[in-house]
C-alpha cells in the first residue's frame, strides 16, 4: 500500500464520468483476478465433492440430448440428412457445442446468485464473481472438447486444416453466451422470472438453431439459419470439426465482435446496477 | 452555523494534511427505502434505467454542488449538522421512507465512534453506504484508506471445504493476497484456536469455531477504517474478551465505527457516540451522554415491557401492603431507601424478607435478603412500616424491575409476593461500567408500628 487510497460515494450516476468508470472496472478486474481464481477453485472442489458420479455430471446433459435425437433418427421417426459424417457424430458434436454456449449464458446469473450472501455484506471487486464463473465455463468447455475429440476419433472423421480455427469458433460461442448472460444478470437478480425462463428459452432455442440438424435453406428454418445469431457460431464450429469448408465466416465474425461489445456494455451495466441490486437483496 | 461556504478542492486537501487525518467524512447523507417488495423491485429497475439514461436523475446531480456548513468542519459536535441539500419528503416515491436522513460526521485516525440505536433505526443501512455496498440518495461519503468491515464474519465460507481452504478464500474476498495469507495463516489458526481441526470441512465445525475463524481472518487486515457491526455479540465470554482486546489494538491505528447493543462495550471502547433514531443521527462527544439518551429512548417505549406481567399478591393474615421507593434516579454507590407498609390482622412471628432486582434483560442483578444475615423479625398486629436501605447500591446505570418477598422463615410460606411489581432507575455517572458488583448484606432493617 503506497499512497492513501480514497473512495468517494455520491448519488451521482457513474456514466457522468465514463473514463473514471472504465478505469475502475479495469482496476477491479485486475484486483479481482486472484479472488476469481480462488472462487473458481472453490466451486470446482466443492461442486462435485458430494456426488457419486463426480464430473460425469458435467458431461451428461449434452449426451442425453444427443441420445434423444440419435434414437429418433435411428428409428426413422426423424429423417435428417447430413453430409459427410454419421448422424450420431453430427448430433453429439452439435449438442456438445450448444452446451458450451448455454453454460456461458447461465454462468453470470448463477454465480451472481450463489455469491449473494457475500455481495450484500462485503465490498470486494464484484467482477471477480463473473470471472470466477467464466473460468468454470472454460473448464467445462475443455471437458466437452475432450468428448468432442473422442467423437471425432471414434467415427474416424477426417481432420482438415480448418480444425485450427476451432478455438476461435469456441471463443465465439463463449462470447455470445457470456454477453447474453451478463446482460440478463441484473434483471434476473431482481426478478426470479428470468431464472425460471432461461432453461425453457434455452431448450427451445436449441431447436431453432441448427444443432441437431443441418442449416436449412427454405421456410422459417431457413430464415432462422441466417438471422438466429447463434446459427453461424454453431455452423462454423461444426464445420471446423467435420472438415467442411467454413461457409459463414462473415456472420461469424460479425456476431463474435458484436458479442464482445455487448460484454463490455454488460459489464458497465452490471457495475451501475450493482448498488441498486444489493439494496434490494437484503441481508 | 449560519455562515456557509463552498469547500474547494485545495482547501479540502489542506484539511487532510492537518495533524490528524480525517479518514471518514460523511456529509448530509440520506437513503430512501421502500417498504413493499414488489414496488421496491420496480423502483430498482427504474433507478438502474435512470442511471443508464444520460438525461435521467438531474435532480440528484445538483447534490454535487453540496455546500458545507462550517460546523461540520470541526470534529464531532453534539448538535446534528444540517446539510445544505437536505432530504425532502417530496423526493419520496409512494411507499418510500428515509432509512437514513441528513447524516453527517467526521472521523479521524485513532477515533472510535459508537453507533447505537434501536433495530431499524438505520445503523446497518448507514454502514452499508460507508462500505460502498449501496449508494446514498443524497450527500457525499469519503473514505480514505483501506476499509475493513467486520459485518459478516465468515462470509464466503464453503461448508464442504476445509478450514484451511476457506481461510484462503475468505482472505482473498477481504482483499488479502495469497502471499499475505501465507504469512499470516499460522497466526490466524492460532488465534481462532482451531488447531488440528483446520483440515476438516467447515460444516463439521461448531458455530463458535466458525465465528472464531471468521473473526481471526477478518482482523488480520490492517485497516485504516474499521467498521464493526455487533461482532462482540458472538462467541463465548473468553473469546469475546480476546476479540475485545484485539479490536482495542486495531483502534490505535485506525478510525473505528462500532455498532453494538451492549452499552458496556460502547462505553469501554468509544470516544464519542452517535445515536440513530428513525434515520436521523445525533452526535455526542461524551459517550455517557449518548448512552443516557439511548437509555431514555429505551425506557420510553420499554416501560410497558418492564412493568408488564407485574404480580403483587398478599396472603392472610396480611390485609394490605404498599411499597414506596425513591422516585428520582439513585446514584451509583448511594443508599437506596425502601419503605414497605404492611397491615396484618394478627401478630406474625419469625419472618424473613428479601428485596431483589432484575435488569432489562431479566437477569437477577441484586439480592438483598435477610436470609443471608439470619435476621428474623415479627410483624405486629395492625399497620406497620418496614424501613431498610440497600447501602451502597452498586448497580450500573439503567432501569431495573424489583421483586419483594415477605414470608415465614421456617415454612417459606409467602405473605407478600411481588414480582416485577415496579421499577427504579440508577443514574448515569462516570463509573466502572464493565464489572458486576457484589451487593452488601442486608443491614439497616427495622420494623415500626404505625398508630
Amino acid at each position: 500500500m503506497t499512497s492513501i487510497h480514497r473512495k468517494v460515494y455520491t448519488p451521482e450516476p457513474l456514466l457522468r464520468h465514463p473514463v473514471v468508470m472504465l478505469r475502475e472496472i479495469a482496476q477491479d478486474v485486475w484486483a479481482g483476478r486472484e479472488l476469481a481464481w480462488r472462487l473458481f477453485l472453490r466451486d470446482l472442489r466443492a461442486g462435485y465433492r458430494q456426488t457419486l458420479l463426480g464430473y460425469v455430471w458435467a458431461f451428461l446433459p449434452p449426451l442425453v440430448a444427443a441420445a434423444t435425437f440419435i434414437f429418433l433418427q435411428s428409428q426413422g421417426i426423424t429423417r435428417i440428412e447430413v453430409v459427410g459424417v454419421p448422424y450420431a457424430a453430427f448430433a453429439l458434436t452439435g449438442t456438445l457445442l450448444w452446451q458450451i454456449f448455454v453454460d456461458a449464458l447461465v454462468s453470470p446469473s448463477a454465480s451472481f446468485g450463489a455469491a449473494k450472501a457475500m455481495l450484500v455484506k462485503i465490498n470486494f471487486p464484484r467482477e471477480a464473481v463473473l470471472m470466477g464463473g467464466f473460468y468454470m465455463v472454460l473448464f467445462n468447455a475443455a471437458i466437452r472438447l475432450v468428448l468432442i475429440a473422442a467423437v471425432v476419433i471414434l467415427w474416424r472423421i477426417p481432420v482438415s486444416p480448418s480444425l485450427a480455427f476451432l478455438p476461435v469458433a469456441i471463443l465465439g460461442l463463449l462470447a455470445a453466451g457470456f454477453a447474453i448472460g451478463v446482460f440478463i444478470t441484473p434483471i434476473s437478480s431482481l426478478y426470479g422470472d428470468a431464472a425460471r425462463a432461461i432453461p425453457i428459452v434455452a431448450g427451445f432455442w436449441m431447436l431453432l438453431t441448427p444443432v441437431v440438424y443441418p442449416p436449412q435453406t427454405g421456410g422459417i428454418a431457413g430464415w432462422l439459419a441466417t438471422w438466429n445469431p447463434i446459427s453461424p457460431l454453431i455452423i462454423t464450429a461444426r464445420e471446423c470439426l467435420t472438415a467442411q469448408p467454413l461457409s459463414v465466416l462473415g456472420p461469424f465474425f460479425l456476431v463474435t465482435a458484436g458479442s464482445l461489445i455487448v460484454i463490455l456494455l454488460g459489464l458497465i451495466g452490471f457495475r451501475i446496477a450493482m448498488p441498486h441490486l444489493i439494496e434490494r437483496m437484503g441481508g | 452555523m449560519n455562515s456557509r461556504r463552498v469547500i474547494t478542492n485545495s482547501q479540502h486537501v489542506a484539511s487532510l494534511t492537518a495533524d490528524q487525518e480525517v479518514l471518514v467524512k460523511v456529509e448530509g447523507v440520506s437513503k430512501k427505502f421502500c417498504r413493499s417488495l414488489k414496488r421496491s423491485l420496480w423502483y430498482g429497475l427504474c433507478d438502474i434505467a435512470g442511471e443508464l439514461s444520460p438525461f435521467g436523475r438531474r435532480d440528484i446531480a445538483e447534490d454535487r454542488r453540496l455546500e458545507m456548513v462550517d460546523g461540520a468542519q470541526s470534529s464531532i459536535s453534539h448538535i446534528p449538522y444540517t446539510p445544505a441539500v437536505a432530504a425532502r419528503d417530496e423526493d419520496l416515491r409512494e411507499g418510500e421512507f428515509y432509512a437514513v436522513r441528513d447524516v453527517s460526521f467526521e472521523l479521524r485516525r485513532g477515533e472510535c465512534l459508537g453507533l447505537i440505536g434501536h433495530n431499524g433505526a438505520g445503523k446497518t443501512t448507514l454502514l452499508k453506504m460507508l462500505n460502498g455496498l449501496i449508494k446514498p440518495d443524497h450527500g457525499r461519503i469519503e473514505m480514505n484508506g483501506r476499509v475493513g468491515a467486520l459485518i459478516a464474519l465468515g462470509a464466503g465460507f464453503n461448508p464442504i471445504l476445509t478450514g484451511r481452504e476457506n481461510i484462503y478464500i475468505n482472505g482473498s474476498v477481504l482483499g488479502l493476497s495469497k502471499k499475505e495469507i501465507d504469512e499470516k495463516i499460522d497466526e490466524i489458526i492460532d488465534f481462532a484456536e482451531i488447531g488440528e481441526f483446520i483440515d476438516m470441512p467447515v460444516q463439521n465445525y461448531s458455530s463458535g469455531m466458525q465465528v472464531r475463524l471468521g473473526f481471526a481472518v477478518a482482523t488480520t487486515l490492517d485497516p485504516d477504517v474499521l467498521i464493526l457491526d455487533e461482532v462482540l455479540a458472538v462467541g463465548d465470554a473468553r473469546f469475546r474478551h480476546k476479540c475485545y482486546h484485539r479490536i482495542n489494538k486495531l483502534i490505535k491505528n485506525s478510525a473505528v465505527i462500532f455498532v453494538s447493543h451492549s452499552m458496556d462495550f460502547v462505553a469501554a471502547i468509544c470516544r464519542s457516540v452517535a445515536l440513530m433514531q428513525h434515520g436521523r443521527m445525533s452526535l455526542y462527544r461524551d459517550p455517557i451522554k449518548g448512552i443516557e439518551a439511548y437509555n431514555n429512548l429505551n425506557t420510553d417505549h420499554g416501560t410497558e415491557s418492564i412493568d408488564g406481567g407485574a404480580v403483587f399478591e398478599i396472603y392472610p393474615p396480611v390485609k394490605a401492603a404498599t411499597v414506596r421507593l425513591q422516585e428520582k434516579p439513585i446514584g451509583y454507590g448511594e443508599a437506596f431507601p425502601v419503605e414497605v407498609e404492611v397491615e396484618s390482622s394478627e401478630i406474625i412471628h419469625n419472618l424473613t424478607l428479601s428485596f431483589t432486582a432484575n435488569d432489562q434483560q431479566e437477569r437477577p442483578v441484586m439480592n438483598w435478603s435477610l436470609e443471608r444475615t439470619g435476621t428474623a423479625w415479627d410483624l405486629p398486629k395492625g399497620r406497620s412500616v418496614l424501613r431498610f436501605a440497600i447501602d451502597p447500591l452498586l448497580l450500573h446505570a439503567g432501569r431495573y424491575s424489583w421483586n419483594l418477598w415477605i414470608g415465614r422463615k421456617d415454612s417459606i410460606e409467602a405473605l407478600v409476593y411481588a414480582m416485577r411489581a415496579g421499577h427504579f432507575d440508577v443514574a448515569w455517572t462516570w463509573n466502572p461500567v464493565a464489572g458486576i458488583p457484589y451487593q452488601p448484606l442486608a443491614t439497616n432493617f427495622n420494623v415500626e408500628t404505625k398508630t
